[in-house]
């Protein structure tokens, strides 16, 4: 039966020639499209929605400062923490951490910064009045509370 | 001399290091957007400043928010959702002559003038003119920031919806379809400027805010 011979089973093999071109492909977009992580948050971030809100383009003219319950109570204990850069500290470091950012921004620019405030839904008004008591000292004096977009009931 | 051939590149790895890459990028990049409620905070009033003038009573638009969260609005219990129309009715009122206004194109008034864009109840116990109406929060010190920032968005509700209409009798288009194309616009053009400045004018968001001692 020599006649019939075996044909050779299976697929052939997928040219995975282009694959690396995709991959760079997609690696270019989020190289571009996105920004670097600068801090992670230490604090709780439940932010409250709004609808009229603006969008904070500049990332360069934004000083971030983030409020909120720590994550690790067993070492900050319960309450409000404010972060600054990649640690908590208190509302007297908040002028110095305004200082150092405006030393990144050219002079002309200094103007246009933003202090941005993340604050959790359940932090008290007053801690974030402490802060922007401080921000009025040093005249730092556009600020935005952070809030997700929320849709028009 | 037999011409050597160089021997092909396996570029079967190539892909392994673009993902590795792709997932580096994934990882320590964010694509979110920061976007707020911006708010300009007043300025550090020297030791020896003049006191604040005193503005009349039936021109304050008073909010006060207590330590659990309820909300009184010119002394009366409300919902956060109720604040909008009040605001409106109350910024929007006009009943008397306000502040002479100045904007690109118009020279300064020497007097005020009616409000004659307003379309309130021209009640006399409310506000006299936009440029004149305040509107003030006073929280408490344990207040909390989601319900602060909901009466404030509502604030911003209001003066948006004012703005929109006026922009819209004035220009034809909405004062949000300016801003944004304000934003879009690579070149500025001075008359958009000088429009929204002028919207902006007639009506200016004039919050204060307080904690309560």
């Amino acid at each position: 039966m020599s006649k019939f011979k075996k044909k050779k089973k299976g697929l052939p093999p997928i040219n995975t020639a282009s694959l690396p071109d995709i991959v760079f492909m997609l690696l270019f977009f989020f190289m571009v499209a996105t920004t670097m992580r600068e801090t992670s948050p230490l604090v709780g971030q439940d932010l409250p929605t709004a609808v009229e809100i603006k969008k904070l383009s500049e990332k360069r003219l934004v000083s971030t400062i983030y409020v909120g319950p720590a994550a690790d109570k067993k070492t900050y204990g319960d309450g409000d923490k404010i972060q600054l850069n990649d640690k908590i500290a208190t509302v007297k470091e908040v002028r110095a951490f305004i200082y150092a950012e405006r030393e990144k921004v050219p002079q002309d620019e200094q103007s246009a910064m933003t202090t941005l405030i993340k604050s959790d839904m359940k932090s008290t008004v007053g801690t974030i009045n402490d802060i922007e008591a401080e921000l009025r000292e040093i005249n730092a004096l556009k600020v935005t509370y952070a809030t997700r977009q929320g849709t028009e009931k | 001399m037999a011409r050597r051939e160089t021997p092909e590149i396996n570029a079967g790895s190539m892909a392994d290091i673009a993902f590795l890459l792709l997932i580096f990028f994934l990882v320590t990049t964010t694509m979110d957007v920061d976007a707020g409620i911006s708010r300009r905070l007043p300025e550090k009033q020297p030791i020896d400043a003049p006191p604040p003038p005193i503005v009349k009573e039936r021109n304050v638009f008073e909010i006060i928010i207590n330590r659990s969260n309820d909300i009184l609005v010119e002394n009366e219990y409300r919902k956060v959702n109720e604040i909008k129309d009040l605001a409106i009715a109350f910024i929007d009122n006009g009943g008397s002559i306000g502040n002479p206004i100045e904007y690109p194109g118009k020279q300064k008034e020497v007097e005020g003038k009616d409000c004659s864009w307003c379309e309130g109840a021209k009640n006399p116990e409310s506000s006299d003119h936009p440029n004149k109406a305040v509107i003030s929060i006073k929280t408490d010190r344990s207040t909390e920031m989601g319900t602060f920032i909901a009466v404030q968005d509502e604030l911003g509700k209001a003066y948006t919806f004012l703005r929109n209409r006026l922009a819209m009798k004035e220009f034809g288009k909405t004062y949000t379809q300016m801003l944004k194309e304000e934003d879009n616009a690579v070149n500025v053009s001075d008359k958009l400027k000088g429009d929204i400045k002028k919207i902006k004018v007639m009506y200016p968001e004039i919050i204060s805010k307080s904690e309560n001692k």
